[in-house]
């Protein structure tokens, strides 16, 4: 019997080895192995970002340009979504029913018991009738945040867009704190300023459970941060302005840059076609924007800062003279004869002055004046000579901001062409071209692509008499309203202010009694300085091209209107310019008939030369 | 004293003291089993109180809506039934043991064949008023009866071919209708009382070769097949080598080693072939829960989580997440183990399981000092059982065993359980209240 009862001790000893190995297995998993810890809480904690109220932006009178206004998302939970009337959900929504079908898949690929977005940015009437029904669409809610929101149709190239965040900026390690959904400026102003308008995001720590539902905070929100809202920003765009170049050049193609010569605050931003920014804010954004993406206008185009094939035409003699007159090789009163057999022009009075040449836009004079500027026989070789003239040539012209990005406060700027030695030897060969190659650049033609931006800013310089501030289109960001230092630094050009005095007479001729005359505010007492141009087009009627500031005394604004296949920039840009200097000087228009004129379009029909 | 108390105490004999003497089975109770009993019963209630907790809404612990308040419900009821146990004659428990037994069999037969059956299982007999009955519960203890009883009689150690089988059929009859109603996991646990036979007299080389043949089809399935056999052989070469005897049967070593080759070889087989998909997937969660986490290797993988999450001290009563919110699954009752872990840590968990084994220790000791067979045989039966769950349900939710559904003692939500549990042990702690009666029969 004895030996039996030792039995008890073999079966104590299995209990107590089973307990002690347990004891030690749990030690290891819950004492030395610290993975678990952290798979808990990827298990149960999860991080809800809370977004901040992205920045303001007004215009530089105060008013709004930028808001916040709420929109919904419609939400689906596929598991929950049980017996849904698919072609009601359809009606409802106003999408296709296999559009609807598709997204059912889709959430459910998704997730099985997470929640999806089946419909994305409802505007506030559609939820209104959506929250109605609901009822009868078991699954589904109502997610509420805000989008952007623009209480005008104005200036959507500037302000540009906020969209979601693209997967390969996600990989980008710029964008760190970013997460799939999130949304992002895209371009303009919202991309430029996204550190700024973003604000700040706060995290709060939710406890869920394995159904992802929420099960309140974690520690009472001891580790919860939150959100600070984006920095309004005021943006140096007067919208008054701008909804007013935009109604000028609705229908036509082109661009309008005005700027306050001198501080480069950008008033008008215009790139014709626009569009309306409201559109990329619904729900219909994709629709939307491949629409505009694809459309033969180029809407999508942002031609003030893009459009930089074209070469400015006649404004650019007024750089020419600038130069030569730095250079000392013309004086105001330098004449030349209007000689057709150097270069095609009009019939105009001639010998004429630089003043004269200015007015009348004498194409020989300019040739002249070039070719003395080019060959200044530095070197006894004609090839060399002219070589040397035209680097040192370029040299100034980069000064006025040309041939190189002006550093405007947007992305996507092109930098233009200025022709350079480089070019011409690789094209004709080193030593293989002299002026007679190359004096198409005397009157703005040839190897020569302005943006309309650097063309305004063109007029700022000679607005200042020789520097620019580099355009912007914000001028402070914050409460405090101080300007951004950065975007008020003054750029000096190579040519002393005093040689702009003569060309400055000669652009008030212009408008006064030349080529420009459709652009003169003389009635009202404002002297405008200005310069047509036109710039040879290839494919089609050529561009028209005008450039201005006013008043002469005091410029307050600095003008480039390009209209494409304008024709001529007397008739089609100088009206449009001289009606943009009125609205902003005196906020009224009275000089109606160039308004109607501008408005019937009938410019376009004006036979070519 | 009452004269009649007096007379008791001659009765029985001069080797028990006075104070054993008291003739009311409360004097004589084992109270500090008693008192473990309580100690699990009150933690495990708090413990499901914790499972439902939800900081957003607080519900009170003693609310019926939730499982806690069910719990304590049954917790009286189930405090009226152990009364009950200790009152009855002690002696009707031996005297009746076919009898009950007979009766589970027939309500087990009955049950197989009216059940509705819930997730696939026709093991719940529903008595109305939303109160469902787990018969597959009750017998345990009425097959721990019949096989007390059976033993009282016979002695396992004369090798007595028809004794053995019935033994086995009392055994094993319960077991295959309760696989019938596809309870797998409820009839594993009647293989537990192989540990009560292993007391009364059965070779020990059974308990070697069982607990051999589960050892090589565990590590079959984690070891290479070649490593395990050439590790099999060097450990037999070993025994040999320092046992001459085993030297002698060479023979008999050899075919040994052959059938072990041969099950290694079948292994597969059984896991592929006869195992039920949902049996197949416990066993390769077991091994490797990592494979397939979302699948099924979600319980494990979870459960480990949420243990693993306690660190030494745990998170605090109420303060666990991975318990809360459902990661993992049947918490409140075949996974609560989960929740001590989680919230009350390594520390926690050890306690609980120092108390297991302290009630398994008092246990046995209450067994060793029956003077009946019949007694000494029921307690043994008892702790097989209570051993069997705990190291199955703790084993799996720390992935040390497969995972089967059953209950921690005490400790889980529900009220077979809790019930089962109460009649299986407060039996035992009747018949040894009055061991004192019994007369020496061995």
């Amino acid at each position: 019997m004895n030996y039996l009862e030792n039995r008890k001790y073999v079966i104590q000893a299995i209990f107590l080895v089973v307990g002690v190995v347990y004891a030690l297995r749990l030690f290891y998993i819950q004492v030395v192995d610290s993975s678990y810890k952290q798979a808990a809480e990827t298990n149960a904690i999860k991080t809800v970002i809370q977004y901040p109220f992205r920045g303001l932006i007004y215009d530089r009178n105060g008013e709004l340009l930028v808001q916040n206004t709420p929109v919904y998302d419609l939400m689906i939970v596929p598991k929950e979504a049980r017996n849904i009337d698919t072609l009601r959900l359809a009606n409802m929504l106003d999408i296709p029913l296999e559009d609807a079908r598709e997204r059912f898949k889709k959430a459910r690929a998704y997730s099985w018991v997470k929640p999806s977005i089946f419909q994305q940015m409802l505007s506030t009437q559609d939820f209104a009738h959506i929250q109605d029904n609901l009822i009868d669409f078991p699954g589904f809610y109502i997610n509420a945040r805000t989008a952007r929101g623009y209480p005008h149709q104005s200036l959507g190239h500037a302000l540009g867009y906020i969209a979601e965040i693209s997967p390969k900026q996600l990989e980008d390690s710029t964008y760190a704190g970013y997460r799939p959904g999130d949304y992002i400026g895209k371009a303009g102003i919202e991309m430029a300023y996204e550190q700024y308008l973003m604000g700040k995001r706060g995290v709060k720590y939710k406890m869920v459970n394995v159904r992802g539902i929420d099960k309140g905070s974690f520690k009472d929100g001891a580790y919860d941060t939150l959100s600070i809202a984006g920095q309004n920003m005021v943006s140096t765009i007067d919208l008054d302005l701008q909804a007013y170049g935009e109604h000028l050049m609705n229908g036509a193609k082109g661009s309008i840059v005005a700027i306050e010569p001198k501080t480069g605050e950008i008033l008008a931003y215009i790139s014709a076609p626009f569009y309306d920014p409201n559109l990329f804010t619904g729900k219909d954004y994709g629709k939307n924007y491949m629409q505009l993406l694809q459309d033969p206008d180029k809407t999508m185009f942002n031609r003030p800062i893009m459009a930089d094939q074209n070469p400015p035409g006649s404004i650019f003699k007024l750089t020419q003279a600038l130069i030569a007159l730095e250079d000392g090789v013309i004086n105001p009163n330098t004449r030349y004869a209007c000689n057709k057999s150097l270069v095609n022009c009009h019939p105009h009075p001639s010998p004429l002055d630089l003043r004269g040449a200015v007015q009348h836009s004498c194409n020989p004079w300019f040739f002249q004046a070039y070719k003395a500027l080019i060959n200044q026989g530095k070197s006894q070789n004609t090839f060399t000579d002219t070589s040397l003239g035209l680097k040192d040539w370029r040299e100034h012209v980069l000064t006025f901001g040309f041939g190189k990005k002006l550093g405007i406060d947007i992305p996507g700027e092109k930098s233009g062409i200025i022709a350079s030695t480089d070019l011409y030897d690789r094209v004709y060969g080193k030593n293989r071209w002299k002026y007679s190659t190359i004096y198409s650049l005397s009157i703005g033609q040839g190897e020569l692509g302005v943006t309309p931006l650097q063309m305004a800013n063109f007029m700022a310089v000679v607005a200042n008499k020789g520097y620019y501030v580099t355009p912007h289109l914000i001028r402070s960001i914050g409460e405090d309203g101080k300007p951004l230092a950065e975007n008020y630094e003054r750029h000096y050009t190579s040519v002393k202010p005093h040689h702009f005095d003569p060309i400055i007479e000669g652009m008030a001729e212009v408008v006064r009694a030349g080529t420009g005359r459709k652009a003169s505010l003389a009635k009202v007492g404002i002297t405008v300085c200005g310069k047509t141009g036109t710039a040879q087009n290839p494919q089609g009627p050529d561009h028209a091209v005008f450039v201005a500031f006013a008043p002469m005394e005091d410029p307050k604004i600095a003008i480039a209107v390009y209209v494409e296949h304008g024709k001529w920039g007397g008739q089609s840009a100088a009206p449009i310019a001289g009606l943009m200097i009125e609205q902003y000087l005196t906020d009224t228009v009275t000089i109606k008939e160039q308004e109607k004129w501008v408005l019937s379009r009938e410019y376009l029909n004006i036979k070519s030369k | 004293m009452p004269v009649e108390q007096r007379v008791l105490g001659n009765r029985v004999g001069p080797q028990v003291g006075s104070r054993r003497s008291s003739t009311s089975v409360f004097g004589n109770l084992d109270w500090f089993t008693v008192l473990i009993y309580f100690v699990l019963v009150a933690l495990g209630w708090m413990n499901i109180y914790a499972v439902v907790y939800s900081p957003d809404n607080v519900v009170n612990i003693f609310s019926f809506d939730i499982n806690s308040g069910k719990q304590l419900l049954w917790i009286g009821t189930g405090v009226i039934l152990m009364i009950v146990l200790l009152v009855v004659d002690y002696k009707v428990y031996e005297h009746l043991a076919y009898p009950i037994y007979g009766a589970i069999i027939l309500l087990l037969l009955f049950t197989l064949v009216v059940a509705n059956p819930v997730a696939g299982s026709r093991s719940w007999l529903d008595l109305g008023g939303g109160i469902r009955l787990q018969p597959a519960e009750l017998a345990k203890f009425a097959t721990a009866l019949a096989i007390s009883k059976f033993l009282s009689n016979v002695s396992l150690r004369q090798q007595n071919m028809k004794d053995q089988m019935i033994l086995a059929a009392i055994t094993f009859l319960p077991a295959i209708i309760i696989i019938l109603q596809n309870e797998t996991g409820s009839a594993l646990v009647f293989g537990a009382f192989i540990l009560a036979f292993f007391r009364e007299g059965m070779s020990p080389l059974i308990l070697i070769i069982g607990g051999s043949a589960a050892a090589i089809f565990i590590l079959t399935l984690l070891v290479p097949k070649l490593y395990l056999l050439l590790g099999i052989a060097a450990l037999m070469g070993l025994a040999m080598f320092l046992d001459y005897r085993l030297m002698r049967r060479f023979k008999t070593m050899i075919a040994l080693f052959v059938m072990v080759v041969g099950m290694v070889f079948s292994v597969d087989y059984f896991v592929n072939d006869v195992l039920q998909p949902h049996q197949q997937n416990r066993i390769k969660a077991l091994i490797n829960p990592e494979a397939d986490p979302l699948g099924y290797g979600w319980n494990v993988t979870q459960s480990k989580i949420a243990i693993g999450s306690g660190g030494f001290w745990g998170k605090g009563f109420l303060e666990g997440t991975q318990t809360k919110f459902d990661f993992v699954p049947e918490q409140s009752t075949d996974f609560i183990f989960c929740t001590i872990g989680e919230e009350h840590g390594w520390v926690g968990s050890t306690i609980l399981i120092a108390l297991f084994l302290l009630l398994m220790m008092r246990i046995v000791y209450i067994a060793e000092r029956q003077k009946s067979v019949f007694g000494r045989t029921y307690g043994y039966c008892v702790v097989s059982v209570i051993f069997f769950h705990f190291v199955i349900n703790v084993g799996m939710t720390i992935g040390l065993a497969p995972v089967v559904g059953i209950p921690l003692p005490f400790f889980s939500y529900g009220g077979s359980s809790l019930w089962s549990f109460t009649i299986l042990l407060f039996i035992l702690l009747a018949i040894d209240a009055n061991r004192n009666r019994e007369l020496v029969r061995q």
